[in-house]
């Protein structure tokens, strides 16, 4: 990547360079950018840049979303740091992180394992990543079904080894658990992919240099296997960290946070304040939470992307 | 080739490589082998714990016509077309004007415009649900598909732009170079040079937003409430309240949500796995 994209800058440059020669070519390729860049820009500065700005802003008022706005400063942060409901979401996201981050790991191996080139391959793939193309809202079903105590699948096979059926949706506990583990159903698929995309990228000199050397097994996945996949591993983290921090659906439609509000997490806490206890500014100021918190893996994407740019 | 291809290894390795491939499909996709085996039983079957034997009546026909005929599920699905159809439409046509405009374009502000859609693709969709459905009842959208259509346009635009450049960097500068000199005009260089070469890139984004689209639970949440608008994944969330009892009917639901975007991979799975693993092998 870096090679190649300072290869382009590099024409890049020419391209202004020879814009510069003649004056009037360059009128036209200064307007004509942003009139193609217009009305994305404009939609999108509504309807992204403009809201969150806006939510920084309510915040630091007090509204129930229909009368007047009170200004309280940063009342709602300290009403927020002080909840109990509050540490729980917090606890909740980062154990989402912590945990999702055995997606990537976990979507190695089932790529690793299933990078060969035998009959019907490509259907067991496509079935492999199946959890990822179906909505959320369908995951959290199925395994709400598949957790039931009186007859979902797990306690089937509890019951089958001769343990006791636990209700894992309805222990304060284990829920959480039960919600991630759904979570990472889809993301190990997400991840899987991605590794196997890098593993068709290979440099297959690199590797039979390195088997001429004898390296095997975990050396050589260690060594000249995983440094060539960094791409996809940078990748893959990226966009586990988000589907973490964005896990909305299956807490809503597993568990609606409970019982006790025990599973919630920032994004969910946030929605039920506002929408049903109608405190849009204590719902903004958890949002702005979230969002900080996103933020230092946006700056990070960002820096490598502008870095690799240059 | 890594690992090491296993047509190489012993003749014991190949035939438990085979056997264990059905196994593990079995196993990881048990939990929604339990949901099509259960929107396939009588409701008899259920309340009698037959949940894992053979069905004693297929109610294939019967539970699947009864979703339709007994639920909005039809509405639904009509509602999530209507709405995702014009959507991917909209961000495909946007981001290809601004991808290109960013990407063969040498002015100040571009690497920040670029930055900016990448970073607001990241965003919480939290921060900015007070906003946008404030937004949404003044210009009297509320409830409506329009709601929706033009949230997600705007919103997908950002992932879009980011695919859509990182596409049309790769072209040639040549063409365009040489057409400008002849003095044809930047929008005639966009729609008969530029155009039809970013066509198998735009299907595969087209493919890829029509399941983000598709699937958002969120936005059908907040910006819509009625029924009569209300597309599939929020329906069937909401049919899930409604029959507490009735798992076989929610099971054949939740099968019909999710099969649309499920044809839609398996007929078109290169442009999709094109799509998603963008920056995968160069990132």
């Amino acid at each position: 990547m870096a090679s190649s994209s300072s290869n382009k800058s590099q024409k890049n440059a020419v391209n202004t360079a020879s814009e510069l020669v003649s004056g009037k070519r360059l009128r036209a390729s200064d307007v004509a950018p942003w009139m193609f860049l217009g009305p994305a820009l404009i939609i999108f500065s509504i309807y992204v840049l403009f809201p969150v700005l806006d939510s920084i802003w309510l915040s630091f008022f007090e509204w129930d979303g229909l009368g007047e706005k009170t200004f309280i400063g940063f009342g709602n942060y300290v009403e927020l740091f002080d909840s109990d409901q509050f540490w729980t979401a917090l606890t909740n996201n980062i154990l989402w992180m912590v945990l999702f981050m055995l997606a990537p790991p976990m979507g190695l191996a089932i790529a690793l394992f299933l990078n060969q080139q035998v009959y019907g391959i490509r259907l067991v793939k496509a079935l492999f990543f199946f959890p990822f193309v179906i909505s959320q809202v369908v995951v959290g079903l199925v395994f709400s079904w598949f957790y039931d105590p009186s007859f979902g699948v797990l306690n089937s096979v509890i019951s089958f080894l001769g343990g006791d059926p636990i209700s894992i949706l309805a222990d304060e506990d284990l829920v959480t658990y039960g919600i991630i583990a759904a979570g990472l159903w889809p993301q190990i698929a997400y991840c899987m992919i991605l590794y196997l995309t890098g593993l068709n990228n290979l440099n297959h000199e690199q590797l039979e240099a390195a088997r001429l050397d004898n390296a095997k097994g975990f050396k050589m996945l260690w060594y000249i296997v995983l440094p060539q996949l960094r791409p996809a591993t940078f990748i893959a983290i990226v966009v586990t960290v988000i589907g973490a921090l964005r896990s909305f659906d299956l807490v809503a439609t597993m568990t609606a946070g409970g019982p006790w509000g025990s599973s919630t997490v920032l994004a969910y806490m946030m929605y039920e304040e506002s929408i049903f206890n109608y405190r849009m500014g204590y719902g903004a100021a958890v949002a702005v939470v979230l969002f900080l918190i996103m933020d230092i893996y946006i700056a990070y994407f960002l820096w490598r992307m502008i870095r690799s740019e240059k | 080739m890594y690992p090491r291809p296993i047509e190489k290894a012993s003749a014991f390795t190949n035939i438990s490589y085979r056997v264990a491939l059905p196994i593990s499909i079995v196993l990881w996709l048990l939990p929604l082998i339990a949901v099509m085996a259960t929107s396939v039983r009588s409701l008899d079957d259920i309340n009698q714990g037959n949940y894992w034997g053979w069905p004693s009546e297929w109610m294939l026909i019967e539970n699947y016509t009864q979703v339709f005929t007994s639920t909005p599920m039809f509405q639904y699905l009509l509602n999530s077309l209507i709405i995702t159809l014009p959507a991917v439409a909209g961000c495909v046509a946007l981001s290809t004007m601004a991808g290109f405009a960013l990407a063969k374009y040498n002015f100040k502000a571009n690497i920040w415009i670029f930055a900016t859609f990448i970073a607001g693709n990241f965003v919480p969709f939290q921060i900015l649900m007070i906003p946008v459905r404030d937004l949404t009842i003044q210009f009297g959208l509320y409830d409506t598909h329009w709601a929706l259509i033009l949230f997600h346009i705007a919103f997908q635009t950002g992932f879009c732009t980011l695919f859509m450049r990182n596409f049309i960097v790769g072209l040639p500068t040549e063409l365009i170079e040489s057409a400008r000199v002849e003095g044809v005009s930047e929008f005639k260089i966009f729609w008969h040079i530029v155009l039809p070469l970013v066509k198998p890139a735009t299907a595969a984004l087209a493919v890829l937003v029509f399941t983000f689209i598709w699937n958002d639970f969120f936005w059908a949440l907040v910006l819509v409430q009625s029924d009569e608008v209300r597309p599939v994944t929020a329906g069937l969330s909401a049919l899930q309240g409604q029959w507490l009892a009735s798992w076989q009917l929610i099971s054949a639901g939740a099968v019909v949500a999710a099969l649309p975007p499920v044809i839609l991979f398996f007929t078109m799975q290169r442009h999709f796995i094109a799509g998603l693993t963008l920056g995968a092998t160069k990132g």
